[in-house]
């Protein structure tokens, strides 16, 4: 099997596509809830060869995208604290908080380090005993295990200068809040990386309770058109399920090892997510026995309120319910170079993929 | 509506949109004259009765030494190409260096050697240079400036020009994209011994003086460093009266790079090339190009990647390799600081 060219087989796409064509007669919308997704969707321009039947909507699956401005500037204000370093991963770097992003803030002098792994964090805590280390905790439960790894190494080496300002956050709550707010969706292309961690189980009450399918999608273009393939069969058969499309990465019961580090070092709690507001236990924090590494018990923190800029969509077209191009403010006063609101910022976000992809209109 | 940002943001480097906005909102502002103006990698100049193209550039590429070359080697190359984008023979240069207190002697006589050598192939000499030392931690190890003339071809070619650019016309890359930013990448990372990865850093007159003293057909060159291939193509196609298509299963890419550039999140049309040259051809002339091209080692990997087109004025768009179709926008905010 060639990995690289092996999903991108033009002939075996376009068998899918028309399958996918005479099976969609009726208007159908498929949301994706990965940012991967969302990027590869345009990246490999599968819209343009879609049936005008099928719409994808790009839901809250980028981490980036769902992180408030509080968060931000929380980060901020800890970068301003003496001895106190903040590491981050480096797509956060440009989101703005209310009046500033990290990016800014560091070329200001601020304490910002990119790291590329969470564990690098606890590394520069060991070698600067005198200082305090920060790591910002986001994503879904794709990284959830890779900061509780850097809590539980802090822990077992005795690293006592180092915490998680966490913002991490579960997809399902988020999924069933899509459903809970009356968006109309016909199925759900599910995330493949978190996937690989959680496993299935927690899609089955989306499928019991609101009778909507979920198919857990690989990231190369046979994989997506595969997914909505097995989409639209669900829909026509009206037999929603969960479905594994990317077997190859997936299995049902997940990862339980990581599964094991994320309950032991988290418990859930209530988190705010753009567009949708703060949702009940959607979102991890450290629990009892890791407190000493969680930032809001070291530190004393400001409240920060959650400010949306005048005119950003985000919150919108996060839910599935406008997209970019029926923002005022994008490709004008929001660019990727000059983001207003989060969506532009991530490489994964569903404004700056259709900038990137789509142009301004 | 822009932002103002008082700071520098490494963004400004990056070669993408907030480069191009500093450019032109600062330097261009007040250094105002018409050649400037122009915008183009090398300023060209009238000296008595023929034309002379002048061009500088700066390089602090991390790390010095690299598979396939080094700070010196590409600081010769970059240049010599800017030079040889605007269709001119490349002269002399000068060459400046800041150094930092403490740098072992023993690297920068290798980096030295190597632009001597590099010069020496391409027939260029170095006529004037500069040194600074600056306090260790000032600057990173080395820094180098290098500026160039060149002269253009005494016979009867027309000068490249951006205007004569129309529908019809034929998109060339000479070789395989993004080597130079994937060696760079694997160097950082220490991947440069598990999979083998070479800078493409070459000087580019060797491939291009025997085209460019005919009339071939050529119309248009740019070197697609910094910002790749994407970035080069946007700056051609904005603002203009034509659109430009290409064919993502025609442009070249190592089945390595390819693999890295996923990796790391990468689309290797906006990794950097030091030894690329795109060329807008003339429709009918690029079959007889492409074959010049092909007789030279470093043309050898030469492909037809698109064409200018009425449609889709200002925009480059990208037929995906299953067939979708899609826009291929400027690059923004940094994607690989310090690749040259």
């Amino acid at each position: 099997m060639n990995w690289l060219e092996g999903y991108r087989s033009r002939e075996l796409c376009e068998a899918l596509m028309s399958e996918i064509r005479q099976l969609a007669a009726q208007p159908l919308r498929f949301m994706e809830v990965c940012g991967g997704h969302t990027m590869a969707i345009r990246k490999f321009g599968i819209p343009s060869l879609l049936p005008e039947t099928i719409s994808l909507l790009s839901g809250p699956g980028c981490p980036v995208c769902v992180t408030g401005r509080a968060f931000i500037d929380q980060a901020i204000y800890l970068s301003g604290l003496e001895e106190t370093v903040v590491c981050t991963f480096g797509d956060l770097i440009r989101v703005r908080g209310t009046d500033a992003s990290l990016e800014k803030a560091r070329a200001e002098g601020k304490q910002i380090r990119i790291v590329f792994s969470s564990l690098d964090a606890v590394e520069l805590a060991k070698k600067n005993p005198e200082k305090k280390i920060v790591f910002l905790g986001v994503g879904f439960e794709t990284t959830a295990p890779g900061t509780a790894a850097a809590i539980l190494k802090a822990n077992r080496e005795g690293v006592k200068n180092f915490s998680v300002l966490s913002a991490h956050k579960l997809m399902p709550p988020a999924m069933e809040g899509i459903i809970s707010e009356g968006i109309p969706i016909d199925g759900y292309i599910c995330p493949g990386h978190v996937s690989t961690i959680t496993g299935t189980k927690m899609y089955h009450p989306i499928v019991e309770n609101f009778g909507i399918g979920c198919v857990v999608s690989g990231f190369e273009p046979l994989d997506l058109l595969q997914s909505i393939l097995m989409l639209v069969k669900q829909v026509v058969k009206r037999k929603p399920k969960v479905e594994i499309q990317y077997s190859r990465a997936v299995k049902p019961e997940g990862n339980p090892e990581a599964q094991k580090i994320m309950r032991e070092v988290f418990e859930p709690a209530d988190e705010w997510w753009r567009g949708l507001g703060v949702l009940s236990y959607s979102g991890l924090k450290p629990n009892r026995k890791y407190r000493e590494f969680d930032t809001r018990e070291v530190f004393e923190l400001p409240d920060f309120r959650e400010i949306e800029p005048n005119g950003c969509l985000c919150g919108e077209i996060l839910k599935g319910l406008k997209t970019p191009h029926q923002c005022v403010l994008f490709g004008k006063a929001c660019t990727p170079s000059n983001p207003v609101g989060a969506c532009m910022v991530s490489s994964e976000g569903a404004c700056q993929t259709w900038y990137t992809y789509e142009g301004k209109n | 509506m822009k932002e103002k940002t008082d700071r520098i943001l490494l963004s400004h480097g990056s070669g993408g949109s907030l480069m191009h906005d500093l450019i032109r909102e600062l330097f261009v502002r007040h250094f105002d004259n018409p050649i400037l103006g122009k915008e183009s990698d090398s300023a060209l100049l009238q000296a008595g009765s023929s034309n002379i193209a002048f061009t500088t550039d700066s390089f602090v590429v991390d790390p010095i030494f690299f598979p396939g070359g080094d700070i010196g080697k590409l600081a010769v190359c970059g240049t010599i190409n800017d030079l040889v984008a605007a269709g001119a023979r490349p002269h002399c240069l000068s060459a400046g260096f800041i150094l930092e207190e403490g740098f072992p002697m023993q690297a920068l006589e290798r980096i030295v050697e190597s632009m001597a050598e590099v010069a020496k192939l391409a027939e260029v000499f170095i006529a004037t240079g500069d040194t600074k030392v600056v306090e260790k931690g000032k600057c990173d190890k080395i820094f180098i400036n290098t500026s160039g003339i060149g002269f253009f071809s005494q016979r009867d070619v027309p000068l490249l020009s951006k205007e004569t650019i129309g529908p019809g016309d034929q998109l060339i890359i000479t070789g395989f994209l993004g080597d130079h930013g994937m060696a760079v990448m694997a160097a950082r990372n220490q991947l440069e011994h598990a999979i083998s990865f070479q800078s493409d850093c070459a000087p580019l007159n060797i491939l291009l003086e025997e085209i460019l003293n005919v009339d071939s057909g050529i119309k248009f060159m740019r070197d697609p460093t910094r910002g790749g291939l994407a970035t080069t193509l946007c700056e051609i196609a904005s603002g203009s009266t034509f659109g430009i298509k290409i064919f993502e299963d025609q442009i070249p890419v190592r089945p390595s790079v390819k693999g890295l550039c996923d990796i790391f999140g990468f689309d290797p049309l906006y990794v950097a090339n030091e030894g690329k040259m795109l060329i807008v051809a003339k429709k009918g002339r690029e079959q007889n190009i492409l074959e010049i091209l092909k007789k030279n080692p470093l043309g050898k990997n030469a492909a037809i990647i698109g064409e200018v087109t009425r449609e889709n004025k200002g925009w480059v768009t990208l037929v995906t390799s299953i067939g979708g179709t899609r826009i291929v926008n400027m690059l923004s905010g940094e994607q690989l600081p310090r690749i040259c």
